[in-house]
Order: C-alpha cells, then structure tokens, then sequence
C-alpha cells in the first residue's frame, strides 16, 4: 500500500464534493429552500458576450470639474463683494486653473485679498499686479488641490452614475473605477441599451435662468450679446412627424436657482393634454429662492435649462411659493420618467464621454454558449477517443483526469464567483487538449520503465516521479503568461485568463493526485499483473 | 498503440533547412509587425479605435446595395463583411468625426432607412474611442515584454543562461509566425488575437521546456557523447510525447475552429496555427541554437585547457 493512499483518496472526493455543491445552483433551475439556508446560491456569472448585455468605459472629463469648481468661486466672491458694495470691474476665471478680479483701487484689493485668504485658504493668491489703473488679483488653484477635485469628481459621478442606474432598473450592474479617471459601467442583459447609455451620460445640470426678451434672439450671435448673457436653444419635438425644431433664446448666464436645491422629482400625467411632465420639490433654500425670484420676475419668461438645452421658457404668471415647480416639455413618457431620474439622482460634477462601448445582443450570447458547448463538447469527445485508443486502459486513466479537471474548474469558477466568458470556454477547451499532456509525459515514462523491464507498480512509481519535475516546470511557464494576461487582460481576456490559470493549477493537482490514485487502486487492490498501457 | 517505435532522427543536423524556413517566417512576421506599427495592416477596433455593428436581416441583403447606401450617407470607408450563416453583416468603420456613442447609431438609422422591407436586429456593436485604442495597444505591448521577461527569468533560474535564451527565441519565432500568418491572410490583429499568441507563447514554452528537461537529465547522465548526439537522443526520446500532446491539443483547437461559431473562429484559427508552430520550434529552433552554442562553448573550454 502506498504511503497516503487513504488521504489523497479522501481529498479528491472532497474536492469532487465540493464543485458538485457549488455548481449546484447552475445546474438547478429550482433549488429547494432548504438548500437557500446555508448553502450556496450563486450561479456561475457569464460575461456579457455570453448573455448579452452592454459594457461602458466612461471618461470623466475631470478638468471641467475643476473648472466648474473655479466659477462657482468666481459667482461665490461676486456675491460677497456686491452684498458688500465693493465695487468691482470683472471676475472671471481666465485659465482652467486662475480667477481673476479686477478691481479699481488698491484699497479695495488689500480689503478683498484678506477676505480671499480667509475664505478660501487652500488657493493659491497670486502677488497683485496694476494694469491701465486698474488692481488684477489672481488666484490659483494649486496642483494637490486641483487633483483632490478631479479625484473627489471621478469618485462623486461613480455614486451618481450608481444611483441613476440603479433607479433604471438593471438587474447585477457592475460600476467600477478604473485608472484615474475611467468609469467601467456593465448592464448585463440589459433591453434598451440607447436609453440606459443616454441616462447614464447626461451631466443633468439643471438650471433656472431668465429670459431677455430685449435682445432679438434670432438676430443675435456670442459676439453681440452683453457679457453677463448667453444664446441657447429650446428644441422641440413634434411627437406625429419626430421633427426637431430649434428656437433660439437669450438668456442670462447666471442661473438664479440651480438643480442641487431639488428634493424631488416626479412624472406625472397633464389631465388637460394627457402630456406627460416632471413635478419637482425644492428644498427649503430652494423654496423661498424660487418664490422671492418668481415675485421679483412676474411677466417674464423663465427657462429650464438641462445641459445647456432650454426644455421649457414659460412665462411667470404669479409669485410660486411652496415649493414645488414643474418642466413639461414635448417629451414622452419614457423621456419623462428618465429626467425625473437624472434629477433625483443629482447631476454630474463633470460631463462623461463615453470612450467604450460594447454591447451584445442576447441572441448572439446565447448562440455563442451553444456554440461555445458544443466545441467543447465535440473537443472533449476527440480527445478521450484518441487517448483511449493510444494508451488503453491507462488512456481511461487520463480520460477521467481530464474530466475531473473540467468538473472542478466548473466547480472553481463558481466558488470565486468568477466570470466565464466566450475566451474562457475557449481556454476551458484548450485545456482539455493540455490536461492530457502531463498524463501523457507520465505515461511516456512509464512505458520506458516497462521496457526496461520493471515491474507495473515499479514502472508506474518512477514514471510519475520522473515525470514530476517536467511536469512543474512546464505548468509554471504556463502560469507566467496566464499571470500576466490576468493582470493587464481586460474584459473577455480576463476571462480568458481566470479560465487559464485556474486550469492549470487543477490540472497540476489531477495530473499528480488523482490519476496516481487511481493506478494505485488498480495495481495493489485489483492486483493487475500488467499494465494496459 | 504506439505511432512510433524508437526512432533515431538527426533534427540538429537538419538545421541547415530548418534555419532558413524559420528565418524567411521570422522575417515575414517581423515585416507584419512593422506593417501593424505604421498602421497600415488589418487592425482591429481594439487598437486603433472605431466602430462595428453586425446586423442579422430577415432577407439576405447585398453588398453592394449595403455599400452603396452606406456610402450615400458619408460612411464611404466603411468595411462590410458578410457572414455566411444567416444573412448577417458585419459593418466596421475607422476612426471618424462622429464622435463615440454616435457612430453605431448612424449606422443602424442608415440602414433602417434604405431597406425598409428588411428589418434587421442589432447582434453586437462595438464602439471604441481613439484614447482607449492607444492605451489598450500600450497595454498590450507591456503585457508582451513582461511575460517574456518573466519567462527569461524562470527558464535561466532552473536550466542556464543559454536554456532561456533558447526558449525565449524559439518562442518569440512562434509569436512572430502566428503574425506572419495572420497578415498573410490579411485577418485581423486585435485584443483576440494577442491574447491567442500569449497563450502559444505558453504552450510553446511548454513543449520546449519537456524537451529542455530531458536534454539536462541526459547531460547528467552522459558526460562522454558528443553534445549533439544528447541533444538528438533527448529530442527522440521524448518525439512520441511531443506528438501526442500536439494531437490532442491540435484535436480541441480544431474542434473550436470548427464549432466555436464566427465571434472566435480567428482566435480558434491563431491557436490552431500556434500549435503547429509551436511543436516544430520546440524541435528544430530552440534546441538546436542551445546545442551549438553549448558545443562552442565546450569546445573553447577545451581549447583552453
């Protein structure tokens, strides 16, 4: 009797035990409930070009964020000096990284510069210079803080994105950070892709700003409009014919109420026109900003302005106190119900580009898993034909290795709740046609020993020993470049190599363990006197 | 069963062929990799950035039609491919001015409105921004150079400088045939693809590591033969292993070539190629080039003395 025959017997069949219990849920489409208690649930995840789905790579635009973060700066000192009555000539920001004020006189810009370094301590103030009479202060945002906002944006927009999808509705998204500023969002089996890559990109900046109707929008370019005022479009849809119309509006650049003040957002249904449009609630702040301007305006026209577009430009019939307020716009329902989300989400602290997209349809994925199978399957066939044909009863040996090896890889992938993609079948298939390979090595050796005239359990003992250090070296190599495709693979790559490199540590344990097991049960309790080799 | 009785075949004496077929392969493939550097052999989206949708029709839609509709609404360039089952197409388009996320649309409205009566759904569509290309290719070229290294590093560390050498070379000529081959067909470089190599570059590796192991025991053994003679002997020896493993490896590729459907039949066909590959150099390129610098070095050593 071989030394630990008992305890290799013992480990192979935990390990059997144990795939068969995580593959379980994959294999059964209804489990019994007393199996939900303590046992696993968890299917094995196929990769989106298994099921169908769409994988995103979002780029933030992180230098908008700082920028963004610049003008509000800029709107902030504003503020404070007109509610101080400091007179000022311009504030602006003039570089992604400077905002400048000009001022008249000196003694204002001493006053100002205390009051800057105070307020904004972590800002660069740049030494003050004259220019045509006038006082320029410069402040800057230093490199460390800079990149603190670019790094809180990228982080802020993941939580927003997270937020929008998860109202959407996707069952098992996967929303990840990626190098420093890359978003990888996945909707598995997700339906209408178009509209989910549509929610999830809109900045959704939403902005309340007066109209000017002293300015003739239709004659007006950027050049001729006053400084404090820009020139947008209000588009509008016919719902019969789908045909996009673009009025242009003048409008003042600042925006009096903006979309972090919103509570809520809600669609609801126009009994008069059967139009669809979104309620919002504002918060206390918002509230009475909305009411003191809707008071101050009464007889204007008020634009709602999202990214830039104008949905709606109504005109203020009476003062809006309480704090709810309304877009309606020709849009659809759908339309409708993906604003309210983008709304009650918050917007992005700077705009996404989408820099990846892939999506595959579900009918395409499963063709690929049948096809995927049915290779394996022909593969698997092949090669256990051919091994039992060259080798005989040792071939069946090896046959059942190498099933064994894809039984625990299954039961592997499901444990680590790893993802199996189209590459990963295709290493899975590969590695049918490897795992033989170490069997094969042994069974070389073995059949030398036997020509040398040594005795079946002699032959098999020193064909695996011999054997053993190839073996190493040769599933080590392997498992170098399997490492490193794992590391720098991405998407169906790393599948690929997960697959790869979980085979190749099981093959090592089948190749050595399991198949040496069975030999030694044949040779000592079945006493075969000759080895079918 | 046994294919082979004990054979006894002089491969490094063949090496004199062997050399000048694995260098015109090596020189082709190098001229492939110069070819995909300038931009100017079949890149995939994956590296150069880019859009491609594959449509399945109702009714079978012409080529020229498609490029012909295509073309009236500025996607000139685009490159249709045909898929043999099932009426599909695949429309692939380069970099272009429509920024990403929009270029698939257009695709799809393009044919929405010239074919109306051939309603199609849209299988998978892939959108690749220029920035992304550049870093997957970056990526990639890493992933290469450390795997070799890695490789170097682990062959000097059990066998000896010239082992890795050896292997390394011989791997690479793999590397550099599947190229060869790729470009030759004109199919496409892209994520797949490297990704094929990388695991020939293993495989290779392995086959060339069995014969590497062998030849060291049989060096330990003999001290008195001819170092080529040992190099012969190991390669014979282990000659029926070798092809039995090519076989069944060659056996579940092929299966996958044939039945893995169209989305992996080039990565199938890269395998199918590395393996052919990969058996012929563990044989006739990395042994070889270890046996006569190992002779050299031999026989300086005993010039010396």
């Amino acid at each position: 009797m071989t030394k630990g025959f008992g305890s290799r017997v013992v480990l192979t069949l935990l390990f059997l035990l144990l795939s068969f219990v995580f593959l379980t849920p994959t294999l059964v489409s209804k489990l019994p409930s007393w199996w939900k208690g303590m046992m696993p649930t968890d299917k094995i995840h196929l990769g989106l070009d298994l099921q169908g789905g769409t994988h995103l790579v979002l780029e933030v635009d992180t230098v908008k964020a700082v920028e963004g973060a610049l003008d509000l700066i800029a709107t902030d000192l504003e503020d404070t000096l007109t509610a101080q009555n400091l007179r000022y000539k311009r504030i602006g920001r003039i570089a992604p990284d400077k905002v400048q004020l000009t001022l008249y006189d000196k003694g204002t810009s001493d006053n100002v510069q205390a009051q800057i370094k105070k307020k904004y301590p972590e800002m660069e103030l740049l030494s003050p210079s004259e220019e045509g009479g006038f006082v320029n202060i410069q402040i800057r945002m230093n490199d460390k803080v800079a990149q603190d906002r670019k790094d809180k944006a990228v982080a802020q927009a993941l939580e927003t994105i997270r937020n929008r999808i998860d109202q959407f509705g996707v069952s098992e998204p996967t929303i990840q950070r990626e190098g420093i500023n890359h978003i990888v969002v996945q909707l598995p089996g997700i339906k209408d892709p178009k509209r989910a890559i549509e929610l999830i990109g809109k900045t959704a900046r939403l902005e309340f700003k007066l109209v000017d109707e002293n300015v003739n929008a239709a004659m007006a370019t950027p050049g001729t409009l006053p400084e404090d005022e820009e020139l947008l479009m209000e588009k509008k849809v016919d719902q019969t014919t789908g045909a996009v119309s673009e009025t242009p509006l003048v409008v003042k650049r600042k925006a009096m109420i903006t979309g972090d003040l919103l509570t809520d957002a809600q669609v609801r249904i126009d009994s008069q026109f059967n139009q669809p449009y979104v309620a919002i609630e504002f918060n206390s702040t918002g509230a009475r900003l909305f009411d003191q301007v809707t008071a101050a305006n009464v007889g204007k026209r008020f634009a709602i302005v999202l990214d830039s577009n104008i949905y709606s430009a109504p005109v203020i019939r009476e003062r809006i106190s309480g704090g709810s307020a309304q877009i309606s716009g020709s849009f659809t329902e759908k339309e409708a119900a993906d604003l309210a989300i983008v709304l009650r989400a918050g917007s992005l602290p700077a705009p996404v580009h989408i820099i990846q997209n892939e999506t595959v349809g579900p009918s395409l994925g499963q063709d690929s898993i049948n096809k995927g199978l049915m290779a394996g399957l022909i593969g698997v066939l092949l090669v256990v034909v051919f091994m039992t044909v060259y080798y005989k009863a040792s071939g069946l040996i090896a046959n059942l290795g190498m099933v064994l090896n894809i039984v625990f890889l299954m039961g592997a992938l499901a444990a680590l709740g790893a993802t199996l993609t189209l590459p990963g079948i295709a290493a899975i298939v590969l590695l049918v046609g490897m795992s033989v390979d170490s069997n094969v090595l042994i069974f070389e050796r073995i059949r030398e020993e036997l020509r040398l005239g040594k005795t079946p359990s002699a032959g098999v003992d020193s064909g695996y020993d011999k054997a053993f250090l190839t073996i190493m070296d040769s599933h080590v190599t392997t498992l170098i470049t399997a490492a490193v495709l794992f590391q720098f693979g991405t998407g169906p790559v790393k599948g690929f190599a997960v697959s790869l490199s979980l085979g190749i540590i099981i093959n090592l344990f089948t190749s050595l363990v399991v198949t040496k097991v069975v030999f030694d049960f044949c040779l000592s309790r079945l006493r075969v006197k000759k080895l079918s080799i | 069963m046994e294919l082979l009785k004990k054979t006894n075949i002089d491969f490094i004496g063949m090496r004199k062929i062997s050399f000048i077929i694995s260098g015109i392969i090596t020189l082709v493939g190098i001229f492939a990799m110069v070819q995909i550097w300038r931009g100017t052999a079949n890149m995939g989206i994956d590296f150069s950035g880019g859009t491609s949708v594959q449509l399945k029709f109702a009714q079978p839609i012409h080529m020229d039609q498609a490029r012909a509709a295509l073309a009236k609404h500025n996607l000139k360039e685009a490159n249709l491919q045909d898929i043999k089952d099932g009426n599909k197409l695949l429309v692939k388009v380069g970099k272009t001015t429509l920024e990403t996320g929009k270029a698939a649309d257009t695709i799809q409205d393009v044919f929405k409105k010239e074919f109306p009566a051939n309603p199609f759904t849209v299988e998978s569509s892939t959108e690749i921004g220029p920035s992304i290309g550049d870093k997957l290719r970056n990526d990639t070229l890493i992933a290469i150079a450390i795997s070799l290294v890695g490789i170097i590093i682990y062959i000097a560390w059990r066998f000896d400088f010239k082992f890795g050498v050896g292997a390394t070379i011989a791997t690479m000529h793999d590397v550099f045939a599947m190229f060869a081959v790729f470009f030759i067909f004109g199919k496409e470089f892209n994520l797949l693809f490297i990704t094929a190599a990388l695991t020939i570059a293993g495989y290779s590796l392995t086959d060339t590591v069995v014969v590497f192991d062998r030849i060291r025991e049989n060096l330990h053994k003999n001290l008195k033969v001819s170092v080529i003679t040992v190099f012969n002997g190991s390669i014979n020896e282990v000659l029926s292993r070798t092809i039995v493993t090519s076989i069944t490896t060659f056996l579940a590729a092929v299966s996958l070539f044939l039945f893995g459907g169209e989305v992996i039949h080039d990565f199938a066909f890269a395998l199918v190629v590395g393996i052919v590959v990969a058996t012929y150099s563990s044989i006739f390129v990395a042994s070889p080039i270890v046996a006569l610098w190992e002779r050299k070095a031999l026989s300086q050593a005993e010039a010396k003395a």
